[in-house]
């Protein structure tokens, strides 16, 4: 088994062994990324661009950027690459995430949540 | 981000706005086909597996080589785990529990896969995995022997059920002949199921995987 190469880019925490998750959404986060670019819908030179423009502009914002908000990065360019390569319409990834929110509240706890109806 | 978390209601616990705007990305592509749900699951199973645990092995080396340490990580594990930066929302109340030669802990979530993250990565499939919530309390040996361990018969299994407010660390018991190694070699040795308690840790030159 082999996986896609995922070059490291500057500022990544990681170890010798790769990069390191402080919380489950970030490797989610990651791997949406990492496949995206292997099924050929961006190159991981477009990737590393958007994903440093996102930085920039959270430094200057005032982001101190110290590698705890460097998902926050990742998934930002996320939804900005995925919207300018027309993959996900900005709306539908709101209401969705808002169906998911309500799926969760109304799932109790210890079953699956899904979610109720498709938009 | 506060955690709303609380006893008295009954609704699963809402995934921060980060983790629910991921979701929504994820279930759009996957259902649109322009990502691989399997392919994702694989790439953040190698993430589990070889990235995650590393942090919780980190841990468990130093407890074997450090016996204020290791006392003070039995007295508080989150305060001992803080003290290498291991600290994540989620990662406050984690309980370690050593193995003895007389007890063994294994760690369970019945309810849905509570796991102590900020140590051990993402939880594994199985973890996950209804099987291994409903064996693991009633029939531990059973599910031991699953994962190819056998115990004495007159060790003692305490099966240790998470919730979203406690998780669980196993400290596995140090190998025999281990004395020599670095704390760097040691961490090699510790595997993410050894600290689930669904497994041992290696013995020293065994390699293969965990």
């Amino acid at each position: 088994m082999s996986t896609p190469a995922t070059p490291a880019l500057p500022g990544q925490p990681g170890d010798e062994a790769g990069p390191v998750f402080r919380e489950p959404w970030e490797a989610q986060a990651f791997a949406l990324a990492v496949e995206l670019s292997a099924a050929g819908h961006f190159t991981w030179n477009e990737w590393a661009e958007t994903l440093g423009a996102e930085i920039k502009a959270a430094q200057a914002a005032g982001d101190p950027d110290l590698g705890d908000t460097y998902y926050h990065h990742w998934l930002a360019a996320l939804e900005r690459l995925t919207a300018e390569k027309g993959l996900v319409v900005p709306d539908d990834r709101r209401s969705r995430r808002d169906a998911w929110e309500q799926a969760y509240r109304d799932t109790p706890h210890g079953r699956p949540v899904e979610l109720k109806k498709r938009p | 981000m506060p955690s709303e978390h609380s006893h008295d209601h009954d609704h699963s616990e809402v995934p921060s706005d980060l983790a629910l705007r991921v979701k929504a990305l994820e279930s759009l592509l996957v259902e649109k086909g322009l990502v691989d749900p399997a392919a994702l699951e694989i790439l953040i199973d190698t993430y589990e597996t070889k990235v995650g645990p590393r942090n919780g092995a980190k841990v468990v080396a130093h407890a074997w080589s450090d016996p204020d340490y290791k006392a003070r990580l039995l007295a508080d594990g989150s305060k001992a785990i803080a003290e290498f930066g291991f600290d994540g929302r989620q990662g406050k109340d984690i309980v370690v529990v050593e193995n003895t030669e007389q007890v063994h802990n294994m760690v369970v979530c019945t309810l849905c896969s509570c796991y102590p993250w900020p140590v051990l990565g993402l939880p594994p499939v199985w973890y996950k995995a209804s099987p291994y919530r409903a064996r693991a309390v009633r029939d531990p040996v059973g599910v031991l022997k699953d994962f190819g361990v056998t115990l004495p018969e007159d060790v003692e299994i305490r099966v240790w059920d998470s919730t979203a407010e406690l998780r669980y660390l196993v400290l596995p018991q140090r190998p025999a002949g281990t004395e020599g190694l670095s704390e760097a070699d040691l961490a090699e040795l510790v595997t993410r199921d050894s600290m689930i308690g669904t497994g041992l840790a290696k013995q020293p030159g065994a390699g293969g995987t965990p």
